[in-house]
This record gives C-alpha cells, structure tokens and sequence, in this order.
C-alpha cells in the first residue's frame, strides 16, 4: 500500500520515556475534491493506526479527513522491556500496512 | 396567440419540474457537496464522543501556529498536564475544528504506559476557525483548549 517510515530510539533506559516517530505516504483522499471533469473522486484515508508494545496496544488513534496526506503521527511511551514495537494503519479499502521497530533496554 | 397560451403551460411546466429536480434530485446532493461543520456541528459531534459532561478550561495545552499560509499542512500538537500514573492518566485527547467539512480531526487514545500525555500530527483546515482539543482524564473529567487559527490559502479547494 504504501511506504513508511519508523523512528524509535534503539536503546533506551527502563523507565525513559521515549519519543515514536511515525510517517506513512498516503494521499488522504477526502472524498470532497472532483477532477478535471467534475467527477467527484471517491474517499480514501487512512482511518485506524495502532501502535503495540510487544502485543499490548499502548497508542491508538481515529483519523478523519482533517489529517493531511502523508499522515505523520509522533507520541511517546514507557520503555518498560525490550521487545518490538508493532505499527499498522488501517485504510478505508480495508488495505492494512504493518511496519515494525525493535527497542532494547537496559 | 395559440403560440403565447402554448408556451405559458410549458414555461410552468419546465419552473414546477425543475423546482422539483432540486428538492427532490438536486437538492440532496448539493447539501451531501457542501457539507460545512458549523460551531453547532462540531458541538454535536463533540456531544457524540465524550456526552454531556461539562469539559472544564485548562490542563490541555493545543500548540498550533496561529496564522497558517498553507491550510493543507499544519503541524499540530497536543500537551495534557498529567502524572500518567495508573491512578490518573489521559484516556483519550480528540481535536475538533468548527469549518471543516467535517467537525472530527483525530482522536488518540493513550494510557498510563505513554510516560505523556503528548502527541503531534499534520492536519488540514478548510478556513480560518477556531480549533478545539478535549482531553478525557482517567477520572472522567474533561478538559480543553481552544486556539484561533487564521488560514490564508485554504485546504479542500483546489481541483486536480
């Protein structure tokens, strides 16, 4: 569907809390705009994105048209073990991107 | 004279059937087009997600340049005043516009494993409006923030 890009610290202290960086390409297509002939172009935006810390969902968020193409969320959370940081964002077609990042700490 | 009583039933005909085309075909589709949240649907939709709960002034921190060239990115961003500790944290924070198509921009759902009560998007904005962040605590209590945005090129309006 489409590319993304993570941002996690590798390594991080228990108990720090870090800052998650995450972008997607997508067009956000708000349903609202017509093209060069007056056809509407059909709604399409990423409407779901979850982010899991080793199977617990520690960030979730509901989009709507207000987000801009390319939706670029940043948010923060506890490293508590190390593991693996899941992200999936969820599109109207019902089309899932995953991406996964890992984070150890000491 | 037979030409002038012919036309006059059919310039009728043609009024009553095209006032009828917009009520019954057109219309619709034209309000479905210009959709445009309002003050009272951005208070209905605020309404549908959190109730009727009185949302206090405060603890929420929205951080958005408050005069936009570009009204089809605007980096955003929400600050809770919060411990985050199992006791009391920041269940959900949701950001509403007035003029947008639609009222809804996001809604983020956190819990005390978030360390903060922060988070940052790019969002659009179809007009120069005020933006509005709730913030929905652990407790059940609200909390907002509204800040003044003015947008000199809008989103939503260009064509392809």
């Amino acid at each position: 569907m489409a590319r993304t890009l993570i941002n996690v610290p590798p390594k991080a202290k228990r108990g720090q809390v870090v800052e998650i960086k995450t972008l997607i390409s997508h067009v956000m297509e708000t349903g609202y705009r017509r093209n060069e002939t007056g056809v509407a172009i059909p709604r399409d935006i990423i409407n779901l994105f979850v982010c899991t810390y080793n199977g617990t969902e520690i960030f979730r968020a509901d989009l709507h048209q207000a987000i801009a193409a390319n939706p670029f969320i940043t948010f923060f959370t506890t490293a508590t073990e190390s593991g693996t940081l899941e992200f999936k964002w969820t599109d109207d077609n019902g089309q899932v991107e995953t991406a996964s990042a890992k984070i150890t700490v000491e | 004279m037979t030409d002038k009583s012919y036309s006059h039933p059919t310039r009728r005909a043609v009024l009553v059937g095209a006032a009828g085309a917009g009520a019954f075909g057109v219309a619709p589709f034209l309000t479905l087009r210009r959709a445009e949240a309002t003050p009272e649907t951005m208070k209905a939709a605020i309404h549908r997600l959190i109730g009727e709960s009185p949302v206090k002034k405060g603890k929420v921190t929205l951080d958005i340049p408050p005069l936009v060239e570009n009204g089809n990115t605007i980096a955003m961003s929400v600050a809770v005043d919060s411990p985050m500790t199992e006791a009391n944290h920041v269940k959900a924070i949701h950001v509403f516009n007035e003029k947008n198509p639609q009222p809804d921009i996001i809604s983020v759902h956190l819990g005390p494993r978030a360390g903060k009560a922060t988070f940052s998007t790019r969002i659009r904005l179809a007009d120069s409006q005020s933006v509005v962040a709730i913030a929905e605590m652990s407790d059940g209590t609200l909390w907002s923030d509204t800040v003044e945005v003015i947008v000199t090129i809008a989103a939503c309006l260009e064509y392809n």
